[in-house]
């Protein structure tokens, strides 16, 4: 188990420049999130781009929506948020099914692998189960490097087959995040 | 329940986009795409019946996907306090061809006239105006909503907001179609973008 790193202290990991990639080439355009470490590589990285616009939400129910508005004119986009994020969602994911547009988004794992907080627990644990009743498929990353292929299936049939899909970026992937050294 | 000199919720949608020109119109559930539906259907029309609280996020993504056309939302009062934190998306995002128009009667009339918190305490410009969108104002005026449907078509001075207070009359509902593929397919259609 290793701990989460800090993002200014330590040397960035290769796997957020990975996803930052496919993104590029599939020209996902409009990329709302609600913060979490874990994410923190990709949204610099998106507020850096050219190309990409990072729109930061209050919930993330507002990024589905945005995403429907975006593809109704003509742009892809892609949700960053946390696996507590998932759980406010859920009336708003009826736009996957109902509009049929592209839906990708990239949850970042907490309440396993070796969690301190138990309030993260309940949503960790209930986040792929959510995701399947409301009708999005669900991919997972544990390892580093699996993180491309999976990215790329990921983004493949999201944005090739308007089929709604999630990836789970696993705590064990991002570091335990940690409370007390 | 009607209140006297309270403007005519169907009359306001109409007078709003009796001149669109190319304008792309997100109406929020419920009455307000009733409304949307009798001012005449239009292919650049993205009628909801559901996804409450949606609708300003859905025009603010149309809104950065076509930065040269007008996008205007109109909800309701009920819509639009479910939906109060995409105001201050909205405020930092500052899209400059968006405008949002709030129907305000005070009550969720879909669902039995309940009263909403608009009836009460809440102020809904006030909160527009705390989020980061300077313009924003309420409306009691055909004559306003005239100035309104004329700001809206401007693409480089938004974003904008307006509540309107209007009559809380139950109107017979015009059905639009409600096929969420048929809607979006025919608005990217009419925008140039082929399906899948």
């Amino acid at each position: 188990m290793h701990a989460r790193s800090e993002a200014s202290t330590e040397q960035a990991a290769a796997w957020p420049e990975e996803i930052f990639a496919i993104l590029q080439r599939y020209q996902a355009r409009q990329v709302p999130y609600v913060p979490d470490a874990g994410h923190s590589q990709l949204i610099q990285r998106v507020l850096d781009s050219s190309t990409m616009r990072g729109i930061p939400l209050t919930t993330e129910e507002e990024g589905v929506a945005l995403l429907a508005g975006a593809w109704a004119g003509g742009q892809r986009g892609v949700l960053l948020m946390q696996s507590s994020g998932v759980g406010n969602c859920i009336n708003m994911l009826s736009l996957t099914q109902i509009f049929r547009f592209p839906f990708l988004t990239l949850v970042t794992m907490r309440g396993e692998w070796g969690e301190f907080n138990p309030w993260q627990v309940p949503m960790g644990s209930s986040t792929q189960g959510v995701f399947e009743l409301s009708g999005v498929r669900v991919l997972r990353a544990t390892h580093p490097d699996e993180v491309k292929d999976v990215m790329e299936a990921a983004a493949s049939q999201a944005y090739n087959a308007c089929t709604p899909t999630a990836v789970l970026l696993a705590q064990r992937l991002i570091g335990t995040k940690v409370f007390v050294k | 329940m009607s209140k006297a000199n309270l403007l005519d919720r169907r009359q306001v949608v109409s007078t709003l986009l009796a001149d669109r020109k190319e304008a792309l119109v997100v109406a929020g559930l419920g009455a307000s795409t009733y409304d949307l539906a009798a001012a005449g259907d239009n292919p650049r029309n993205l009628y909801l019946w559901g996804a409450m609280g949606g609708a300003v996020m859905m025009g603010l993504g149309l809104a950065l996907s076509q930065p040269d056309l007008p996008v205007v939302v109109v909800t309701g009062d009920g819509e639009m306090l479910m939906g109060m934190g995409s105001l201050a998306t909205v405020g930092v995002q500052k899209p400059k061809n968006l405008s949002i128009l709030v129907l305000d009667n005070e009550a969720y009339g879909e669902t039995g006239g309940q009263m909403s918190h608009t009836a009460a305490t809440a102020d809904l410009v006030g909160v527009a105006r705390a989020c980061g969108i300077p313009d924003s104002k309420a409306i009691s005026t055909l004559g306003e909503i005239e100035s309104f449907a004329e700001a809206m078509q401007d693409t480089s001075s938004g974003p904008r907001f307006a509540n309107v207070k209007i009559d809380a009359a139950n109107l017979e509902r015009v059905l639009s179609n409600r096929d969420g593929t048929y809607i979006m397919n025919r608005l990217r259609g009419a925008l140039g973008h082929a399906p899948i």
